[in-house]
């Protein structure tokens, strides 16, 4: 049960002041400019503020639960506050926060933070980004302490997991590939921490480093393949279509739901069309792992039930041919996210229905109404066999029981 | 007392088409703008799905998206002898509830007025001299030409996408667009959607006839279109759910579809809904308006102060709330003085059923859209001489047969029974070969000294406010105008080939209980004269400048046309007026 | 460990701006909310019809039950290829109808004073569909039952039935203290309108009304049909709560 144990952070609270730079408590030196539009950006692109913010209340002041498998972890105050934020933190104690995953008093921190994607920063970056949060306006706002069941409350355990886990390289130029590609990998390694949702995590939570980006589960969503895999990935995406995603939540092809949304709304829209672009080549150069699967039958029992349900009940929207309209309703029928090897994802859309991300390039936000009232299970596995094995695609069958899953698994999510 | 919110720049009342594009045209000018709505939060995913939107019974026959009359309603009498008595359940029309308004759930004709229509009591009495128009007919120019209004009109066809074909492109006659309208600047932004069998035959028959027909301009889009701000509308899937119900894939232009998802991304503009707005406020100099007071659904009441007050609720409403709020003299008929309540009209509308031989003809009536059709202008507003013919007025007709929702289209030709064995054959008979024009003859309703609206001497709503009462009856100028009308569309229906007609008349009294559109107009009209008018031709009240009104309150009387494309055009007319001319000097823009 | 889930929070607002949900036929949602910055989102979001439960009558007594069954066959008699209304629920549409909303008059205005008025003012009666239903079936058996030797109207022969029933629509056979002519057209309307309304609502069972006309129900997509003119559309009706395609 959860244990009472301080976690170390909110000890160094009641040490208020060892070393305070006045540039990082809420007055910057205007000649910090440079460096303060740099770590603005870094932060952005790393969406620090997602998970530092209660949405709604002041940004950067911390206090969100993050969901882990392992219970919730309580983001931390990034405003400069002396005595509730980072205002008193060094630093020095601010980039092992960042890049080492170290508490300002040598507490280890939860990946939750993902340090493990920070590293790849350079200390440079990482001072830029405490130079931002210096220019902010401080927040008096005390978080609460993250309290995991036993064991996951021994902190001293993630010694042990970071010996696992945690590569502490810096991101490392690859003189072989362009600069745009060297761009891209930097982004999507280190700061954007793509890999934090898209890449299969161990049962520790670890990197499956051998299905990097190949897709993953968390949360009561698949985060699906962004490899250049033609069947489950990016492969039929142009360079083009990515940038469109990245920047607006929508291309061609699909709409960004769920998580991404978030991330998009927050972190990808905001980028400049360079870094969404080499993002996108550096995505598009990453192999994947191609299995060919056969389609299921065409006249077999799943896809004739599939296929008239598809036709009265989804064809008004993503077309008879799949194809859907541009920027407004996918086209499923190219959509490799739909056939991802685990459906979670487009299961649990079919039931509780979704809404695209709204960005200024594209506020329409498109929402896709729930069918868990009018679908049984089985009914749902059959619609989703139609859409990922038609036009050409070709996907794993979708049982009613993984249907029955997520339906009980999201029952009580308010997301 | 009311809870006082922190004051804004513009309160607006009710978040239909006009309370849309004025919120988004006044948070533009950097305003700081809230939307009060009566009803709820309405958008397709979450509220008209396509899961169970197509259920005849509950959205056409229960009313599912319509205001409840027990929350507010009207009382009704024929003539001014008569007691009025309350509508207990609608009828004649649909009064809107909630975000999106009437713009939800309309067709989406989307009809300029001719240009004639604007100076029609000037155009008229040249025409034909003064005497030649009814004495008790209150008709009268607008104030506003449709040369001023091009450009608005204009704004709102490319905001909505409007499928059509131009007729009159910059004074050049186009082939296949209606040749009567009024020069456009520039083409429809998409091309007119397809036409459905039965259609496409009233079209041919009436080319045959030596009319022109042209496809009705439409809001609900043949091909995907994207908005100038950006907004993403799909193609029409002609599932035969318009009017009355919602849209559910994005393809109807609706203030949802069009303007709330760019609006509502705007750090200056705050919606608000189920909260009914009771008053607006004045000082106590009476011309200047404060805000507004408004309940929400627990009862509380709130203050809503503003320096701009835009009243923006259905037609009906606005002049109610006019009347409560003590805002511009109350409209007598006896002593003809007053504008409040003044110039109330409705549309004169009627149809022809043609049931056609069923080896012959298959019409899937089913597949239709809200605009859809085929229609002719040749008899509508002044377009042809009435000299002959003793009335003024006129209207299109078409074949704009929607769908074929089966509680309302399963009809039997004249003489069949109403129930029993016959008529079941007779339904499964007919119900394919049909042809059901619903409001296939669309006239004019013309304005009259004793048809008007003014509060209800016995009637109360739920806060014990006198109800408003409206006076209303058919006149014979009306009624000779639809004879006319339908006479020449039962031609066409019949050239068609149909092998019977059920001709239906418009015919007096005017009927609470009969649907004959939505289209309810005037009662603080626009124009020049604050003796004949409740606004000026920017739509602001006379009597208190810092309030604009906008919707079909304003047309003085009621053209051959659907109102919703005027209606939002002069929204946009409004909106240029109070950008360009009020704000840079508040007060009065048109001396009285 | 699994990393951030950065939607948690945002949609939890959403929830909080949001709550849309509405009561069928009814009622608009219960709190007014301010909505600012995104469009309102909520899982699961909608307010589906509920289905008409089987089973006994809700609104009816068992003997207006057995009347309004046998009215609804008069109205739309069996034949060999489509059942009467009867048989297609139209008589439990009715009753499910007067048991609910429509019965009680829910959203009416039915405020006093209740005065007479001309047709064009519409219905001002103080009584709601459901009493008027009551009085007017226990009128229908007496009147029934005075003229046909103590048989109430679901025991009458065919042919006195529909003999009533023309008596009615002519204004002939008089209901005691009701109007009959009016009850007749309401009762012909409601029943006709449960044979074509979705199958959900107890009436056109197996969309039996639907498939008779050739009404394919409701769809939502007719694109591909739209400019094939004078060609029957393929496919089968379907209700709003799927079809027997939809099933394996």
């Amino acid at each position: 049960m959860p244990n009472s144990r301080k976690p170390v952070f909110l000890i160094a609270v009641l040490l208020t002041l060892l070393t305070v730079s006045p540039a990082f408590t809420g007055e910057p030196d205007p000649q910090e400019f440079t460096q303060i539009e740099h770590g603005r950006y870094l932060a952005t692109a790393a969406d620090c503020i997602s998970c530092h913010t209660i949405p709604g209340s002041k940004p950067f002041a911390g206090g969100r639960a993050i969901e882990t498998p392992f219970g919730n972890i309580i983001s931390a105050n990034l405003t400069p506050d002396l005595d509730t934020g980072i205002g008193a933190w060094s630093d020095e104690a601010f980039d092992a926060a960042v890049r080492k995953g170290i508490g300002r008093h040598g507490g280890f921190l939860y990946p939750a933070m993902p340090y493990t994607a920070y590293a790849k920063l350079s200390r440079d970056d990482v001072l830029a980004i405490r130079a931002y949060l210096g220019s902010i306006e401080p927040v008096r706002n005390n978080v609460p302490p993250t309290s995991l069941p036993f064991p996951f409350n021994i902190r001293s355990g993630m010694r042990l997991w970071n010996a696992l886990y945690f590569d502490r390289s810096e991101f490392k130029h690859d003189p072989s590939k362009s600069a745009e590609w060297n761009r891209g990998a930097y982004l999507v390694d280190g700061p954007a921490h793509c890999g934090a949702c898209h890449t299969a995590k161990t049962f520790l939570g670890g990197d499956k480093t051998d299905q990097y980006l190949q897709g993953s589960y968390l949360q009561g969503w698949y985060a699906p393949n962004i490899t250049n895999d033609k069947r489950l990935g990016l492969g039929n995406w142009t360079v083009e279509d990515i940038d469109a995603y990245l920047k607006t939540g929508h291309n061609r092809i699909t709409a960004a739901t769920g998580p991404m949304a978030e991330a998009v709304s927050l972190s990808t829209s905001h980028m400049t069309n360079k870094d969404t672009k080499a993002i996108a080549t550096y995505l598009k150069s990453l192999p994947g792992k191609t299995e060919s699967v056969a389609p299921l039958p065409k006249n077999s029992a799943t896809m004739v039930a599939g296929g008239a349900i598809y036709r009265d009940q989804c064809s008004a929207c993503h077309g008879l041919d799949g194809r859907g309209v541009a920027n407004l309703f996918p086209a499923i029928a190219d959509a490799s996210g739909a056939r991802s090897n685990d459906p979670t994802t487009s299961i649990r859309i079919v039931l509780r229905g979704a809404r695209s991300v709204a960005t200024a390039r594209e506020p329409t936000s498109p929402g896709m109404p729930s069918y868990s009232w009018q679908l049984d299970d089985t009914q749902v596995a059959d619609v989703l066999n139609y859409i990922r094995n038609s036009w050409g695609g070709a996907a794993s069958p979708v049982e009613a029981k993984d249907v029955s899953h997520v339906r009980s698994d999201t029952a009580a999510r308010g997301d | 007392m009311p809870r006082r919110l922190p004051k804004k720049d513009v309160v607006i009342i009710g978040f239909g088409w006009t309370g849309a594009i004025m919120a988004n045209e006044l948070t533009d000018e950097g305003l700081d703008v809230i939307a009060i709505e009566r009803g709820p939060w309405r958008d397709a995913p979450t509220d008209f799905p396509p899961t169970y939107m197509q259920d005849e019974l509950r959205y056409r026959v229960r009313h599912e998206l319509f205001l409840r009359p027990d929350q507010l309603t009207f009382t009704f009498r024929n003539m001014m002898s008569q007691t009025a008595l309350p509508i207990r359940s609608w009828g004649a029309f649909m009064p809107p509830n909630g975000v999106g308004g009437g713009g939800t759930h309309w067709n989406a004709e989307m009809w300029r007025f001719l240009p004639s229509d604007f100076v029609l009591r000037t155009h008229l009495t040249e025409r034909y001299g003064a005497s030649f128009l009814p004495a008790d007919m209150t008709i009268q120019d607008w104030g506003i030409t449709y040369d001023e209004l091009e450009p608005h009109y204009d704004r709102f066809e490319y905001l909505c996408g409007t499928s059509g074909q131009a007729g009159n492109l910059k004074g050049k006659i186009l082939e296949g667009g209606n040749p009567f309208e009024g020069p456009r600047s520039r083409p429809y932004p998409t091309p007119p959607q397809a036409q459905p069998f039965s259609h496409t035959l009233f079209g041919k028959a009436a080319q045959e006839l030596g009319y022109k027909p042209f496809p009705q301009p439409s809001g609900n889009l043949s091909q995907a279109y994207t908005n100038p701000l950006g907004l993403r509308l799909g193609p029409c899937t002609y599932c035969g759910f318009c009017e009355w119900f919602g849209c559910s894939n994005y393809s109807k232009a609706s203030p949802q579809t069009t303007l709330i998802p760019y609006l509502i991304r705007k750090a200056n503009f705050t919606a608000r809904d189920n909260s009914e707005v009771i008053r607006i406020n004045l000082d106590r100099s009476g011309t200047r308006a404060t805000g507004v007071t408004f309940v929400d659904t627990s009862g509380e009441e709130w203050e809503q102060q503003a320096d701009l007050v835009i009243l923006s609720a259905f037609a009906l409403f606005n002049v109610q709330l006019l009347l409560h709020s003590g805002i511009g003299k109350p409209y007598d008929p006896v002593a003809n003085t007053g504008v409040v309540g003044r110039n109330y009209t409705h549309q004169t509308i009627s149809t022809v059923n043609g049931f056609f031989d069923n080896r012959k003809f298959n019409f899937n009536p089913f597949i239709g859209s809200g605009s859809i059709g085929m229609c002719i202008d040749e008899f509508n507003g002044d377009n042809f001489d009435h000299g002959p013919h003793g009335f003024v007025g006129g209207g299109y007709m078409g074949q704009v047969q929607t769908g074929g929702r089966p509680i309302e289209s399963t009809l039997v030709p004249p003489g069949t029974p109403k129930w029993g064995a016959d008529w079941k054959k007779a339904v499964k008979d007919n119900y394919l070969s049909t042809v059901k024009p619903g409001t296939g003859v669309h006239g004019s309703f013309y304005s009259y000294r004793d048809v008007y609206l003014d509060l209800d001497p016995t009637y109360t709503d739920r806060f014990g406010r006198p109800l408003m009462r409206i006076t209303m009856d058919l006149k014979e100028n009306e009624i000779k105008q639809n004879k006319f009308l339908t006479d020449k569309f039962a031609e066409i229906i019949k050239a068609m080939g149909a092998e019977k007609l059920a001709v239906q008349y418009r015919k007096g009294p005017y009927d609470i209980t009969t649907y004959q559109t939505t289209h309810v107009n005037g009662g603080a009209v626009m124009g020049t004269d604050p003796n004949t008018s409740a606004l000026n031709r920017y739509l602001q009240s006379w009597d208190v400048p810092n309030l604009f009104v906008l919707g079909a309150t304003a047309f003085p009387q009621n053209p051959g046309y659907n109102p919703t494309l005027t209606v939002g055009a002069l929204a946009y007319w409004a909106a240029a007026a109070i950008r360009g001319k009020y704000l840079k000097n508040p007060g009065r823009l048109v001396d009285a | 460990m699994k990393s951030s889930n950065p939607t948690w929070f945002v949609i939890r607002r959403r929830e909080f701006l949001a709550g849309t949900a509405m009561f069928l036929f009814g009622a608009t949602r219960v709190r007014a909310a301010t909505i600012a910055g995104q469009l309102p989102w909520t899982p699961n979001a909608g307010a589906p019809p509920s289905r008409a439960k089987l089973g006994p009558w809700e609104f009816f007594t068992g003997e207006e039950g057995r009347a309004m069954e046998a009215l609804a066959d008069c109205i739309i008699p069996p034949d060999a290829e489509t059942p009467g209304g009867k048989d297609a629920g139209c008589a439990v549409f009715v009753d499910r109808q007067l048991a609910g909303p429509y019965g009680r008059r829910e959203g009416l205005y039915v405020r006093p004073p209740f005065q007479a008025g001309t047709k064009s003012q519409g219905p001002q009666s103080e009584k709601g569909p459901a009493q008027h239903y009551r009085e007017a079936l226990a009128a229908l058996d007496r009147g029934c039952k005075a003229k046909y030797g103590e048989r109430p109207f679901a025991d009458l022969p065919v042919a006195d039935k529909d003999e009533v029933l023309r008596e009615l629509e002519k204004g002939d056979f008089k209901l005691d203290g009701i109007d009959g002519q009016s009850f007749f057209e309401q009762v012909v309307k409601d029943v006709q309108m449960g044979f074509f309304a979705d199958p959900i609502y107890g009436g056109n069972r197996d969309m039996v009304a639907w498939k008779m006309i050739g009404y394919p129900g409701a769809r939502y997509n007719y694109l591909d049909w739209v400019s094939r003119h004078n060609e029957r559309f393929p496919l089968p009706p379907v209700g709003i709560t799927g079809s027997a395609q939809w099933t394996r």
